[in-house]
């Protein structure tokens, strides 16, 4: 009775529709950015000294708000993880809200308070990623059983010796798993550096966008574009190796406790961060005055714009609805792939290829591939250019990768021997999936949904590349009329910033209650 | 009426199953008793389908190649419950019945009843103990009323007192549905509990059959009779009804000539004749263990409670403790 491997085919066939997508929507038009290059302007655009001071900075700021968020991160991991304390879900509230907030309002933000500047640049990429690092270790950090510690303890260790001996090692997967993913982000990200670097200073990603848009420097952008995704690449590998490495444990212990002692030095350091996450959003909240919001109904000042500021909102729910269905369609067929090719003794390295290049769209520049867009999607049926699904199209890659993170470590947890279970009750694989795994992983879904939502709404790299002026939203409008003079511009921005605010927490504050999002 | 011929299951290189040949009546409970890591697991999933695996796999008659998981009528009892944490105490044993399109009630009420938890039903079963969710998986399994029920180490993760008073009860289960039942386990008292016949298997094949009182008294080798706890092996000379050992003589049925003994430290009392000093004491529930160096060699024995290391004891045998080794031949 030598069967094959059932199920193995139908996996690999689900497989290829997320990986047919990300073939098609970002893979072809990557690779027609950087072969319009050519190979000549590769070797011209390395060898310049401009170049390198633009990776010098890019990497350097990168590393530097990655430090700042791994620091500030674990006391607020801490909190979360090992005390129990009252108000936790103000906390974790406040910690994420950061992470889908648009990348203008921040920018904004930031200029309002600090000016512009290589520092407030990295304490903005910094303020977006806490949440990750934070919500990562946190969720280990809960499940480690604090006996290890008790043991060293009782074995003569100090507390700073017991941390570094024995509790750091056991969080080190989440730290340089979260670290790298906190890394990626802050080097490819394109509205901060934009609205705070001026002209001084500049990142691959903003450098790609004043190449292709003001300089038509093509050759150059596309040589600065391979160079993105190689390095985008290697540290996504790097961080797969470590999230695999994290797997292993699965311990359930109730560790939370009263801290005692100088835990609550801790404690004061954590919400010392949250208090310092908090200003910026409470200083864009001060500053958006009533005039803005009745300006939202206009144009602003001697028409910046071509639309009103609610037609913006308007064209911002449309996209983000669209580009949420489709990504949670594509990112739930490609969990559905990838857990059902783990369970059919599929090669782990295969799997885990799949995770890994379906993670790619989260680090490469979004600026990039809505370029791509322009000059290969006229290739396909029905030119796209034109379609009002291009929006959409961009966001769902940005956002799909991010609806598999919510999802998958859920389904994942789920025994196998609980499907099994369920199928010597009689229940078919297809009613092993209705009656098992859908009605576990129900609450992630919905926490995936809202979470797509929130970030597809503030995207703004693609998006600002793609939108029409007559489709802009809300994001593309804020740049566009902080780029404006006039006082009325500057009213209304901050005004639209603050009701992107106030949907995405509301957002971030009801998906909460409903499960984990954003672990790496 | 299973029937399993040359059943193979490999994991890449590794064979964990090999060429096993398996059959269980009709109302008959199978235990499949081995050592960790001997594949027996492994070959219950292979049965339930849940394993690719070579060979056949008939009830009655009608082989189950091509028959998924889920249509083969067998029911799975894992060792750590697997119950669906998103339904309560009731849901998870009516899952069967709605599977078949059967109705929940009176189905549900008397298994529930049958299982001593009747007024459980609305309970969630994350608030149960251990031993309370082994009772509702078997309660979920035997639900559609499946014609094979296997069990896989359905006791093991209970403490002993739970799991001796569960054996009991799963035994009385299993006998009042005249159950088939294949019971894959690690525990020899669990095993013959629960057992008409005993299947001992280790790396892969299976050993011997037989009847607990055959398996425990006849192990058809020594790493076989070592598994069912003999520690000490004794060459002796059997001629009518009597074996004549180093240890002296004693009552014993097997072929006349020589044979080779298993001996369980139940095997070795003291207030015999053969002397040896106590080099190390453990207290069971209501004996000594002891370990006794003799001029010849160091065995373990039984001592009634109160022996001390460095005592001087002699040493006498006790047929209960005794196994025959290699002869697998049932003798009057």
């Amino acid at each position: 009775m030598a069967r094959g491997r059932p199920g193995l085919t139908g996996a690999l066939v689900t497989a290829a529709v997320p990986l047919g997508f990300l073939a098609v929507f970002f893979v072809w038009p990557v690779l027609a950015i950087i072969r319009l290059g050519g190979g000549g302007g590769v070797a011209a655009v390395l060898s310049s000294s401009d170049t390198w001071r633009v990776v010098e900075f890019t990497v350097g700021q990168a590393a530097a708000a990655t430090a700042v968020a791994v620091l500030t991160g674990l006391p607020v991991a801490f909190l979360l993880a090992r005390t129990a304390l009252r108000g936790h879900t103000l906390v974790r509230a406040v910690v994420m809200v950061p992470f889908v907030l648009p990348t203008v309002v921040v920018g904004l933000a930031f200029r309002s308070l600090l000016g512009g500047g290589a520092l407030p640049i990295i304490l903005a990429n910094a303020f977006f990623n806490v949440a990750v690092v934070a919500r990562t270790v946190a969720a280990l950090w809960s499940h480690v059983d604090r006996r290890a510690e008790d043991a060293a303890r009782s074995l003569g260790a100090g507390r700073a010796r017991t941390f570094f001996s024995v509790t750091f090692p056991a969080l080190r997967p989440a730290v340089f798993s979260s670290a790298a993913v906190v890394f990626l982000f802050c080097a490819t990200s394109f509205g901060v550096v934009l609205l705070l670097g001026g002209g001084e200073y500049s990142t691959l990603e903003t450098e790609i966008y004043l190449r292709t848009v003001q300089l038509f420097d093509l050759p150059g952008a596309a040589a600065l574009s391979l160079l993105q995704v190689t390095s985008v690449i290697a540290v996504l590998v790097i961080g797969a190796v470590l999230r695999r490495r994290s797997t292993t444990l699965n311990l359930r212990v109730d560790t939370a406790r009263r801290p005692r002692g100088g835990e609550w030095f801790v404690v004061a350091a954590a919400y010392a961060v949250v208090i310092a996450l908090l200003v910026p959003i409470i200083s864009l909240v001060a500053k958006s005055s009533f005039n803005g919001f009745k300006a939202l109904a206009g144009t602003g000042f001697r028409g910046s714009l071509q639309i009103t500021g609610w037609d913006a909102a308007l064209n911002s729910v449309k996209a983000a609805t669209y580009a949420t269905l489709l990504a949670l369609a594509l990112g739930v067929v490609a969990c559905v792939a990838l857990v059902t090719l783990s369970r059919t003794r599929a090669r782990p390295s295969l799997v885990e290829s799949i995770d890994t290049a379906l993670m790619l769209p989260l680090g490469v520049s979004a600026v990039t591939v809505g370029f791509g867009y322009l000059i290969t999607l006229d290739k396909l049926p029905g030119d796209l250019r034109t379609s009002p699904m291009l929006v959409p199209l961009a966001q769902a890659l940005v956002v799909t990768p991010l609806v598999i993170r919510t999802l998958l470590p859920v389904l994942r947890s789920i025994d196998s021997r609980l499907r099994q279970a369920a199928a010597t009750l009689g229940a078919s694989p297809w009613r092993v999936w209705r009656e098992v795994d859908i009605p576990l992983a129900s609450r992630s879904f919905i926490a995936a949904t809202a979470f797509a939502y929130a970030v597809a709404l503030g995207e703004f790299g693609a998006t600002s590349f793609l939108a029409r002026p007559d489709s802009a939203t809300l994001p593309v409008v804020i740049g566009r009329l902080v780029s404006r003079p006039g006082e009325l511009n500057n009213q209304m921005a901050y005004a639209a910033c603050a009701l992107l605010m106030l949907v995405t927490t509301a957002i971030v504050i009801a998906v909460d209650r409903l499960g984990t999002v954003g672990e790496f | 009426m299973l029937r399993i011929e040359g059943l193979t299951v490999r994991y890449g290189r590794t064979t964990a199953v090999r060429e096993v040949d398996l059959e269980i009546a009709d109302g008959e409970v199978l235990a499949l008793l081995g050592p960790s890591g001997c594949g027996k697991s492994t070959l219950l999933r292979g049965i339930a389908g849940l394993e690719q695996a070579d060979g056949v796999v008939a009830w009655d008659g009608t082989d189950l190649a091509g028959t998924p998981v889920h249509r083969r009528g067998f029911g799975l009892v894992f060792q750590d419950g697997q119950l669906f944490p998103h339904r309560d105490v009731a849901g998870n044993v009516a899952f069967g019945l709605k599977m078949a399109g059967l109705p929940k009630e009176p189905r549900v009420g008397e298994l529930l009843d049958l299982v001593g938890l009747n007024d459980y039903g609305k309970r969630k079963v994350t608030e149960l103990s251990g031993g309370e969710q082994q009772r509702v998986a078997l309660a979920r399994a035997l639900a559609p009323n499946p014609r094979l029920l296997l069990l896989d180490e359905p006791l093991s993760a209970l403490d002993r007192s739970l799991r001796e008073q569960l054996a009991v009860d799963l035994s009385r289960l299993l006998r009042a549905g005249n159950s088939t039942a294949l019971v894959v386990t690690h525990d020899h008292d669990e095993a013959f509990t629960l057992a008409d016949r005993v299947a001992i298997m280790r790396q892969g094949e299976i050993v011997q059959s037989g009847s607990p009182e055959e398996v425990w008294r006849y192990p058809v080798d020594e790493d076989t009779a070592r598994f069912l706890g003999c520690s000490t092996f004794i060459d002796g000379e059997v001629s009518g009804n009597a074996v004549t050992t180093e240890f002296g003589e004693v009552e014993l049925s097997a072929e006349d000539g020589p044979v080779r003994l298993g001996l369980r430290p139940a095997a070795l009392k003291t207030g015999g004749e053969h002397p040896g000093i106590v080099t190390a004491a453990v207290h069971r529930r209501d004996h000594v263990r002891i370990t006794v160096k003799s001029a010849t060699r160091e065995v373990e024995a039984t001592a009634p409670i109160g022996v001390q290391p460095g005592a001087v004891v002699g040493l006498r045998l006790d047929p209960d403790g005794m196994a025959v080794v290699g002869q697998r031949r049932r003798p009057r």
